[in-house]
């Protein structure tokens, strides 16, 4: 079972998967009857935002914080104030989805001492192995390096979500245990769990294979 | 066959004009398009002879192609709407000089500054000529990832071949969604291009490329074999996909993101037992006009599902010669159609008829 800490964080490569983690993991820490914030502190990506979470997180009764300006039509890359009180009010769990890449992760930076200081967090590197700029192992621990540079918190586990979007096959996530198992050993941390659509979750080998619900989309 | 590879929109456009031989990127960022300079800008350095250049500006940037183009190569530059207003004097220029270039225009809401979410309203602008003078591009709209992929590689082709620029017509959803796609991985058989600027080599005459006619007699020579090739390219290069059009009473009309709602909203009208079918045009210049005259024949009504106040019913409507009523169904300033919203037109245009 998942061993909580008051703060969680998602990083990785653009278009790994964070946001959808990030969504169910406030989910699963709702479900242990843990009173949870999210933090979309997204400030790169225009479209397909935690935000889009924001209705079915509001019916769990779970606090959403988004910059304001967040599926509107200006790009203003400026994350809300609300924020520092995620990291000084301590009465909730929080869940933090970061942007993408090293570029994403600056946003971190600046609460970066704060996290330090509580030192109460986990910091996850999420991996798809079927991105292109990520497709080895090689390649991905340079982006992790990238980002822990920029957000300036260490990464303390990894995430397998490698998934070819509707064409996952329970097949195409084995195939990359190998090089999830690689990185987790070039990198010294530890494989967390492999993450997978839930409808494919059950036909997945291997240990901590979470299922993930994802977002519905009509095109 | 290669792997499968789980791509953005805009960086499978980028990974698929690197594999088509194109190693000069000139581009400037602006939302929903940026992922498409930030892959060129992780991608170019790490290939022999690649080039990844951010201009000062968009109109930089064009020129920078049209630079290249000259003197052979495969190149491109992608923006949003208003970045791709500013390059539509170099477009000319490159239209105007008969070089091969692609032009890529992830749409976003407009005019103006408008917004960041997609839209399909610049059509006029990348299918009228949104430069001065007479002259066409070729204008593909992809309705997948892969088709990002795969068009890219085909604009090439059809540029290098038709000695004109080509343009890329995708919105910010195409832009912004992942999906799988397979990348070609053979290398691109690219052509001879004897006009190209490569130095003469003291062997041959001196190439000129160039727009600038002194001679109006000579300028209106150059317009007219340039219209005789735009002519080939209308009956060799139009590209559509048909669907349940057999037996279709309905015809819609999308592309990009709107075919891809369109095409749930027909399947949703058949199964209520109304015959709809969709065409969904792939070039939108050359303008698939055989197709949609032939489907006037047999249909009662046309549906035009576009993210604009209205712009390809223009050419439905020239296409079947105003035969047959033609409805808007629209959405626009970042905003997309819903199934249902579609499919509430196609009910109207298939009861308003009987």
């Amino acid at each position: 079972m998942l061993k909580f800490k008051r703060v969680t964080l998602f990083c990785g490569h653009y278009g790994s998967g964070k946001t959808n983690i990030a969504v169910n993991y406030a989910l699963w820490l709702k479900s242990a009857g843990l009173e949870v914030r999210v933090a979309d502190m997204d400030i790169v990506n225009p479209y397909f935002r935690t935000k889009d979470s924001e209705k079915e997180l509001g019916e769990k009764g779970i606090e959403l914080i988004s910059p304001q300006y967040a599926n509107s039509n200006v790009d203003l890359p400026a994350l809300p104030q609300e924020l520092y009180g995620v990291f000084q009010v301590k009465d909730k769990y929080a869940v933090l989805d970061i942007g993408g890449d090293d570029r994403g992760a600056y946003a971190l930076g600046r609460f970066a001492p704060l996290i330090l200081e509580e030192n109460n967090f986990d910091c996850f590197f999420v991996a798809n192995y079927y991105r292109p700029l990520t497709r080895t192992p090689e390649e991905a621990l340079e982006v992790m390096r990238e980002i822990e540079k920029a957000g300036g918190v260490p990464f303390t586990g990894i995430i397998n979500n490698s998934n070819l979007g509707d064409e996952t096959t329970a097949g195409a996530v084995e195939a990359t245990f190998e090089r999830a198992a690689k990185l987790a050993e070039i990198s010294g941390l530890p494989l967390v769990m492999t993450t997978v659509r839930e409808d494919i979750a059950p036909e997945v080998s291997g240990e901590n294979v979470m299922p993930l619900t994802l977002q519905k989309k009509y095109y | 066959m290669s792997e499968k590879v789980l791509m953005k929109g805009n960086e499978a456009i980028a990974e698929a004009a690197i594999r088509a031989g194109c190693l000069h990127y000139f581009g400037y960022p602006i939302t929903p398009q940026t992922e498409l300079a930030a892959y060129m800008a992780k991608r170019m350095p790490k290939i022999e002879g690649g080039v990844f250049l951010q201009a000062e500006s968009e109109i930089a940037a064009i020129n920078m192609v049209y630079g290249v183009s000259a003197t052979g190569k495969r190149v491109m530059t992608s923006s949003s709407s208003p970045g791709v207003s500013l390059k539509q004097e170099g477009i000319s220029y490159i239209a105007g000089s008969d070089l091969p270039a692609l032009i890529v225009n992830v749409q976003r809401g407009g005019p103006g500054l408008g917004g960041i979410q997609p839209s399909q309203s610049d059509y006029f602008q990348a299918t009228k000529g949104g430069g001065h003078g007479d002259y066409h591009l070729i204008v593909l709209t992809p309705a997948s990832v892969q088709e990002m992929a795969d068009l890219t590689g085909l604009a090439f082709e059809l540029a290098d071949k038709y000695r004109m620029p080509a343009m890329l017509l995708a919105d910010g959803t195409m832009g912004q969604m992942m999906e799988p796609v397979e990348l070609p991985e053979t290398k691109p058989e690219l052509i001879d291009k004897p006009w190209a600027l490569t130095g003469t080599g003291m062997k041959r005459e001196h190439n000129i490329v160039n727009s600038l006619y002194l001679v109006p007699e000579q300028l209106e020579k150059t317009n007219l074999e340039r219209y005789e090739r735009y002519k080939l390219v209308e009956e060799n290069e139009v590209r559509y996909e048909s669907f349940m059009m057999d037996d279709a009473d309905v015809c819609v009309v999308a592309f990009g993101i709107a075919a891809r709602v369109s095409k749930n909203a027909v399947v949703e009208a058949r199964k209520q037992g109304i015959k709809a079918g969709l065409i969904r045009p792939i070039t939108v210049w050359p303008f698939p006009k055989k197709a949609l005259a032939k489907a006037a024949e047999t249909c009662k009504a046309f549906v035009s599902v576009e993210l604009s106040m209205g712009q390809m019913i223009e050419d439905i409507n020239l296409a079947i010669k105003c035969s047959k009523p033609v409805s808007l169904c629209n959405r626009v300033g970042g905003m997309i159609p819903s199934p249902e919203e579609v499919l509430e037109s196609i009910k109207k245009a298939a009861g308003g008829n009987e």
